[in-house]
């Protein structure tokens, strides 16, 4: 670790408090509630506490269905909390725009953000009209293919160690009486895995023109043809997952009921509570092991505009807090997601993690389409692809059109 | 001299009521033909069919239970019928006590009294200004008044999320929102419907005689609702408290939309262990934690089954 | 019908009105500025194209028309229907049947009557999940009846696109039967004993006596019921999140689930509004002239 630029960090977040006078009480509201997730907040409610604020936690579960519409609620209904988490992207745009929110630039600047935050592109999610409205605190990317050692040894195949292969092993699998690829039911895990198959299949520039520029002839192109016709393979391969939560699909994985899962680097978190061991019991595969290329997603805090003067006060502290080194590591570890700082060190990282951080390193990352997409083109995407890899009558042609359909048609 | 009969039963009160209970049970002549053996081929069928419909009600609880008492280990098995190899009480201490949402890690027991709070006065007020509702619909209809009614109707079948941002403005500009008295409102209001529909039929379906009687004594509006319809209408008023009470108690959203932390229901506390989309999902401290809120509405059902008589008066009148 | 009430004319009718309409200041606030101005407002802004807050920019029927050619809303409108009318159907006859059996002067009435209502009590979130693993192929009833014998058994609803929402079926009745058996059986306590014994006198079937007698005299009940599970039809949405998440892929969508993700997962404020405009209409074309006949028309109960 730069032990400089901790004492900094240490230097400011001991230097604020004794400058904003009085302590505060922050509500602040997110949707970690989860075991794990709780204590990852935890992490962050201690340092903030020991700035001499009060960090009062506001936990909702349920991001966007339940979660949002009560955020927004309290912030338009002039009742805001102190902070907020949000995925960072283009999902807080309107609150900024309506001069709900507040601007944390001089924050920002007094602390170097634009250096210090890798890779860039998170500082620029949060940044609207040059002003930054956010502070992002983690990166969790999408690009992960787990598979179970056990479910291929059991059908006499060599674990995969990329796409193509698993798509060869299937019939193996099918014949052992093992699903190949878990994919849940909720429509949110369709449409993500989706991405992730065009990400190692059609490459990072093609996918930043689809999701970036909203390219519509690409999107009706021949290299997004491929990607259909590898969900279409993945389509095949996930027929009798039969259970709706990911981590019911995850768990297939884990006792050897299904080959592989694609699924975000949280899943991470069900293997180990499992006791399984990455490399011996289950494989990772980044990027489908075609394009070791990783999303950079992930959680952001908002800072709602508030009256009370020691309370903003109190919010630039929060805000410095987050992203100091020591937060990033205790947070990031328990939460099993990357920092969003390239400075500091997960040296308790597990392999997949490390994988994780190698890339991460080698800027091999591309946004996340959270970030490109507003969320109703998410919400359409996924409308399609739930739809897509339920109904096997619906041709990887047909679903392109409709997909170019929505890329015309998003903002 | 129907009505005197009436009227005096009524101001007697309601006390007389457990005698009226037990009176009845020992009466001749249940509803039936006529008094039966136990073992009549009638009662086979009921009772049988009575135990076939509680055993399909009650398969899920049975398998909820079974979950509850299981390690997660034994849940991974995947073996939802099969009883735990080995008890344990871990999750439902946890979901009471321990498990942790956020930064608070003492379980659904956070926001029990919360929910208590919310829960009696919204249950009081909404009964009590409905019922009134009902009274003047069946009973003193006034101009206008069926207009109204027509759109509360049509307002049952609104989703209430929908209407969301709108009763925000709406209490905001009352300067009641966020406070337990805005929400208070907000489930008034969203009760009102079905519980003036429920209360305007069941008094319109009440023996006009009654009615009548009073008036002829010179009884009003207020001497009439309190002294012959309410206590005429006990299974009714629990039919609505158990709408009431369960509507309100499991109730997650207005709770937390119309509210701030300090007052955040149990519920809360209930989504917040149930719901988390990216982490570990613990099945068993779920189902405690789901039977342990049901657990309040449950209890209630149970004790205010012993209003489930036949209503009082409605005999009295004939004498 | 001015300010006539039941009961003959009388000199203190303008006092007694009076408090009738005093008594009825909150119902009269709540249908005018809640439910009315609430839906005006929703009708408004459903003309927008509002996003994450709402606001006034018009875009015409924009929301409709993208509305009306999304599969999901069509697939949504077609599941409502099939399951409302089940649903209706089932929920009328077993919540009868039921409360007709509660009122022989049973044993354990109270037991039994809390047995049924208690699935009412839980919240769905959790309930339907048991649910999903009780209809699960791999380890739910099919497994169990497979694994006594009956090797070819299939009950697998919630996989299957064709039969699904009828597999959420089994859970709604579940659910909501016990309620619709409690105000069935309150109204069964309505009716007089003198009834029961006059058609007993007369050697009328107990059927017939159900059929003919007391079915019609609970008819305020029947409506208080109906528009129950009715306005529970219409606004499904819990059953189908926590047993399907409305799939497999779209097969068991449903009207306000379209809502609540346009407006809140999607930020989609207009096309929720458009969506939840749809159904109101819907509703409304049906319950305005019914309940004009039903309230307005002068029918004179008393």
């Amino acid at each position: 670790m730069n032990l400089r630029s901790f004492a900094a960090a240490l230097a400011v977040t001991v230097a604020l408090p004794l400058g904003a006078a009085s302590a505060a009480d922050l509500e602040v509201t997110h949707w970690w509630t989860s075991g794990g997730e709780a204590a990852a907040v935890a992490e962050l409610a201690k340092a903030f506490d020991a700035t001499g604020n009060h960090w009062v936690d506001g936990a909702i579960a349920g991001a966007g269905s339940t979660a949002r519409p009560i955020m927004v609620s309290r912030i338009t209904g002039g009742d805001p909390m102190a902070a907020t988490q949000f995925n960072h992207g283009r999902q807080a745009e309107e609150l900024v725009e309506a001069g709900l929110m507040r601007d944390l630039t001089d924050v920002a600047t007094r602390e170097k953000w634009k250096d210090i935050i890798k890779p860039a592109s998170l500082l620029d999610s949060c940044t609207i009209d040059g002003k930054i409205y956010c502070a992002p605190v983690n990166i969790h990317s999408w690009q992960w293919l787990w598979l179970s050692n056990a479910a291929f040894k059991q059908a006499g195949v060599d674990v995969p160690k990329n796409w193509d292969e698993f798509v060869a092993a299937a019939p193996a699998l099918e014949k052992a009486g093992i699903v190949p690829l878990a994919v849940g039911g909720q429509a949110w895990q369709a449409a993500g895995a989706f991405d992730v198959l065009m990400v190692a299949i059609a490459g990072k520039d093609t996918f930043q023109k689809v999701f970036g520029d909203k390219d519509e002839e690409v999107a009706a192109g021949p290299e997004i043809a491929k990607v259909f016709k590898a969900a279409d393979d993945a389509r095949r391969m996930s027929k009798g997952t039969n259970v709706q939560d990911w981590n019911q699909a995850t768990n297939m994985v884990i006792t050897g009921k299904a080959g592989g899962q694609i699924m975000g680097d949280w899943a991470q978190g069900e293997f180990q509570l499992a006791g399984q061991k990455a490399g011996t019991d289950y494989t990772c595969l980044p990027g489908l092991g075609v394009n070791e290329v990783i999303s950079t997603g992930g959680d952001a805090f908002y800072f709602p505009l508030l009256k009370d003067e020691e309370k903003s006060k109190a919010q630039e502290v929060l805000a410095s807090t987050l992203l100091s080194p020591a937060t990033q590591v205790a947070f990031n570890l328990k939460k099993g997601s990357l920092p969003v700082r390239g400075d500091v060190d997960l040296a308790a990282a597990n392999d997949c993690m490390k994988k994780g951080l190698d890339i991460l390193a080698k800027g091999n990352v591309i946004q996340g389409t959270d970030q490109l997409l507003s969320a109703d083109s998410q919400k359409q995407k996924e409308d399609l692809f739930s739809e897509f890899f339920a109904n096997a009558s619906m041709t990887p042609e047909d679903a392109q059109k409709r997909f170019t359909d929505i890329i015309a048609s998003a903002e | 001299m129907p009505e005197i009969v009436a009227f005096n039963t009524i101001d007697a009160g309601i006390e007389p009521e457990a005698e009226k209970v037990q009176a009845r049970a020992t009466q001749a002549g249940p509803r039936g033909r006529k008094p039966r053996r136990a073992l009549s081929g009638r009662n086979i069928m009921i009772y049988g069919t009575l135990i076939v419909v509680a055993l399909y009600y009650l398969l899920p609880l049975y398998v909820m239970i079974m979950t509850s008492l299981k390690g997660m280990p034994e849940i991974r098995l995947g073996n939802i019928f099969a009883p735990p190899l080995e008890i344990t009480f871990e999750p439902w201490v946890k979901a009471w006590s321990s498990a942790c949402t956020g930064l608070n890690c003492d379980g659904l027991s956070r926001g029990f009294w919360n929910s208590v709070r919310i829960t009696v006065p919204s249950t009081i007020v909404s009964i009590a200004i409905a019922s009134i509702n009902g009274y003047a619909l069946a009973n003193w209809r006034f101009k206008g008044a069926d207009l109204f009614f027509t759109i509360l109707i049509v307002g049952a079948f609104i989703p209430y999320q929908v209407m969301i941002y709108p009763i925000v403005i709406v209490l905001r500009e009352l300067g009641v929102y966020g406070s337990l008295t805005g929400l208070i409102i907000v489930h008034t209001i969203f009760g009102m419907p079905i519980l003036t529909l429920l209360f305007r039929n069941y008094f319109a379906g009440l023996p006009e005689e009654l009615f009548k009687a009073a008036r002829v004594d010179g009884a009003g509006f207020w001497t009439i609702y309190f002294r012959i319809m309410l206590p005429m209408s006990m299974p009714i008023f629990v039919v609505a408290m158990i709408l009431q009470v369960t509507g309100i108690w499991n109730d997650f959203l207005f709770g937390v939309v119309f509210t701030r932390p300090e007052y955040y229901p149990m519920t809360v506390q209930l989504n917040n262990i149930v719901n988390s989309v990216q982490g570990v999902k613990e099945y068993n401290v779920n189902m405690a934690a789901t039977i342990l809120t049901g657990a309040v509405p449950l209890f209630v059902y149970f004790v205010s089954g012993r209003l489930f008589v036949r209503g009082i008066a409605a005999g009295a009148v004939k004498g | 019908m001015a300010g006539h009430t039941r009961g003959s004319g009388r000199p203190n009718q303008w006092s007694r009105n009076l408090n009738a309409k005093f008594a009825s200041v909150p119902m009269i606030l709540t249908a005018v500025v809640i439910f009315l101005g609430g839906t005006i407002w929703t009708v408004v802004y459903s003309f927008t194209n509002s996003k994450l807050l709402p606001r006034l920019s018009f875009v015409g029927l924009d929301q409709y028309e993208r509305l009306w050619a999304a599969p999901r809303w069509l697939m949504s409108v077609q599941n409502l229907l099939i399951y409302g009318f089940f649903s209706l159907v089932f929920s009328l006859v077993i919540g009868f049947v039921l409360a007709a059996l509660m009122d022989q002067k049973i044993r354990f009435e109270n037991t039994f009557r809390t047995i049924m209502l208690y699935p009412f009590a839980l919240s769905f979130i959790v309930t339907g999940l048991v649910w999903q693993w009780l209809l699960n192929p791999e380890f739910g009833i099919q497994s169990v009846v497979r694994s006594l014998g009956w090797t070819s058994f299939a009950f697998d609803p919630l996989y299957n696109s064709n039969i699904v929402i009828y597999g959420i079926l089994i859970a709604a009745l579940w659910q909501g039967t016990g309620l619709v058996m409690c105000l069935m059986l309150a109204g069964l306590r309505g009716i007089d004993e003198d009834i029961w014994k006059a058609t007993r006198v007369d050697g009328i079937p107990m059927w017939k006596t159900y059929l003919l007698v007391i079915i019609p005299m609970m008819r305020g009940v029947f409506i208080t019921t109906l528009v129950i599970i009715a306005s529970g039809i219409v606004k499904v949405y819990d059953l189908v999140v926590a047993q399907t998440s409305g799939g497999p892929g779209i097969a068991s969508e449903v009207p306000a689930k379209y809502v609540y993700d346009y407006m809140f997962q999607a930020q989609n404020l207009g096309q929720g509004f458009a969506a939840s405009t749809m159904m109101l209409v819907t509703v409304a074309i049906i319950i305005v002239p019914w309940a004009y006949l039903e309230f307005g028309g002068g029918r004179k109960r008393a």
